[in-house]
């Protein structure tokens, strides 16, 4: 388990993150929030980078102040795009495993295999400075997991990727998290942390907002009606029905008359009172909530206005 | 496992030391004394000065010129450049997040400046030496060097120019992790050396440069102000310390600061601000 007991970080009187407390499980955990919400600080706590004012920063029982264990067990791909100069590819992966005290044969194993994992075989003799953004990120990421930490911190790593290479690494993320590893990513591609994600962080203004698994922090938010898709042959005959009833908020028939859109305040009463009502009647195809998905939760925790941010 | 990791340190820095394009200065720095020399060699006569003329002018451009100058600023390059200017570059992370103790990390890339450095300016100083001797005959040359004091007073250069890469590498590496800007400590020192002069006798103790004049083989007095009377009351020549002591002491302080500078690495954070 990663575990943050009361943490705060503060840069002078400017607050980095205040009074975080956190445990994250395996698994793949994505961190949200928009710039400036505190993410990359609390990643670097976590990667030992920096050192929390105060409280207490563990991963599997070790502290970042014993670098020589930490090290083994915690990965940390930055959004730093700095480089030791003059290294290639290869020599980047090679000499962070040397730092480790590997014997030459297993830092050239690792080595291959952490930039064959990243998909880099055939650019990896080449210097990094010459590479393109979506390199340099994959390059960073065969760094972070050449060691084969069981814990992986990833700031915004699917940024600069294309397609194609977005695809495989997300891949590789949930073959490590199903490996049992603790993989923790930064985004704010909120599309995506859906597609990634077994947990959420959401984090504003140094703060953390709401965490667990996304459905989970949705039931939470009661104060917005929970939004439902129906799709059905009679939607203005359903949604006349709906009314009579106090837990539907609101009822809007889809624009191709072929579903309705319904906010409700009691979900599980609900989804009762729609097998009630198809008893009667109507013919319904789907049913499914329109707004347990990250992007909507991100809005209404943290609000339109910072999630375009 | 020691070992290995400053081994690896080593492997990293000494490749970005040497071969950096942004080191280049450091380069041309060493070798601006050689110009001079080497001029000396091309186009000096040998008939209208003695031998030992140019021993004194060597001790001169060694005391005033190449430690006080050269290799301070060299080491300021060199040294400062291990971590302030990693954490500029934004790569110190590099090596922070690699099971390395901070203290090992100080040690390596102390190690490693170290390295880097005394090859440039002592190779430096062999350069020179060549420069401004060799358009002496042979055989006067080599009756300097075997039977005269030439190769001790070569090795005392050596060995003072190690020392001052030592000295001052120690002083600009502990800058560098404790300052956000070291030049400013960096100029302090350069002021502090700079008057070491005028100092009283006490007080010029409390420097490198001192220990440094202890080592080297010939005394060059501090040249007088000029201005006579109550001015060169100012200037407080003192002895020397016996050379084993001067490096002992060198030694020592070096040792004193890098520990200085690994305790102070513990709480080093890498922040490049960007939140």
């Amino acid at each position: 388990m990663i575990v943050l007991e009361n943490v705060s970080k503060f840069y002078g009187e400017i607050l980095g993150v205040n009074k975080v407390n956190l445990t994250i499980p395996p698994g793949i955990t994505s961190l949200v929030g928009p710039n400036g919400s505190g993410k990359t600080t609390l990643m670097n706590m976590v990667a030992g980078l920096l050192q929390p004012t105060r409280g207490k920063i563990e991963v599997h029982g070790l502290s970042p102040l014993d670098p020589e264990r930490y090290f083994r067990t915690v990965g940390y791909a930055t959004q730093y795009d700095g480089f030791p100069s003059g290294l290639t590819g290869w020599q980047f992966v090679h000499c962070y495993l040397r730092l480790f005290g590997y014997s030459p044969a297993d830092t050239e194993r690792l080595a291959w295999e952490a930039i064959e994992r990243t998909g880099l075989r055939e650019a990896a003799e080449r210097k990094i400075a010459g590479y393109s953004k979506g390199m340099r990120q994959r390059i960073k990421l065969a760094q972070a997991i050449s060691h084969r930490p069981k814990v992986l911190i990833l700031d915004e790593p699917l940024n600069g990727l294309d397609p194609l290479a977005r695809a495989e690494t997300i891949a590789l993320f949930r073959q490590l998290g199903s490996e049992g590893s603790h993989v923790v990513i930064s985004s704010h591609i909120l599309h995506e942390v859906d597609l990634i994600s077994d947990h959420v962080v959401m984090m504003s203004q140094g703060y953390v907002v709401a965490e667990g698994q996304i459905k989970g922090v949705r039931d939470e938010i009661s104060e917005q009606p929970m939004q439902i898709l129906i799709r059905c042959d009679r939607p203005e005959h359903l949604a006349s029905r709906l009314f009579d009833h106090e837990q539907v908020v609101e009822a809007k028939v889809h624009a191709d008359r072929a579903g309705l859109l319904v906010r409700t305040r009691h979900a599980e009463g609900f989804y009762k009172l729609l097998n009630h009502i198809a008893l009667d009647g109507v013919t319904i195809e789907s049913v499914a909530p329109a707004d347990d998905d990250a992007q909507s939760v991100y809005e209404y925790l943290i609000g339109h206005e910072e999630s375009t941010k | 496992m020691i070992n290995r990791q400053i081994l690896a340190i080593l492997r990293i820095d000494l490749a970005k030391t040497f071969f950096s394009k942004r080191g280049l200065w450091i380069y041309l720095l060493a070798l601006s004394p050689v110009i001079p020399m080497v001029g000396h060699w091309l186009f000096g006569r040998a008939d209208d000065h003695a031998l030992s003329d140019d021993i004194r002018a060597f001790a001169g451009i060694f005391q005033f010129f190449y430690l006080r100058i050269v290799i301070f600023f060299g080491c300021v390059g060199i040294f400062m450049n291990l971590f302030r200017g990693e954490m500029l570059d934004k790569s110190l992370h590099y090596y922070m997040l690699a099971p390395v103790r901070r203290e090992v990390l100080v040690a390596g890339k102390f190690v490693s400046g170290l390295v880097a450095a005394i090859t440039i300016f002592c190779g430096s100083v062999i350069i020179q030496w060549v420069g401004i001797f060799a358009h002496y005959s042979p055989e006067l040359i080599w009756g300097y060097m075997n039977s005269g004091n030439g190769w001790s007073h070569l090795a005392s250069y050596v060995v003072a120019a190690a020392l001052a890469c030592i000295g001052y590498g120690a002083i600009f590496l502990w800058a560098g992790v404790r300052y956000k800007n070291p030049l400013f400590p960096a100029a302090a020192i350069l002021v502090w050396e700079g008057l070491n002069g005028i100092l009283p006798a006490m007080l010029k103790k409390v420097s490198i440069i001192y220990w440094l004049k202890s080592v080297c083989p010939i005394s060059i007095p501090p040249p007088q102000t000029g201005r006579g009377g109550v001015w060169n009351l100012l200037l407080f020549d003192i002895d020397p310390a016996p050379p084993v002591m001067a490096i002992a002491n060198l030694v020592l302080l070096a040792a004193f600061v890098v520990v200085w500078a690994a305790l102070r690495a513990r709480r080093l954070e890498i922040s490049y601000g960007t939140e």
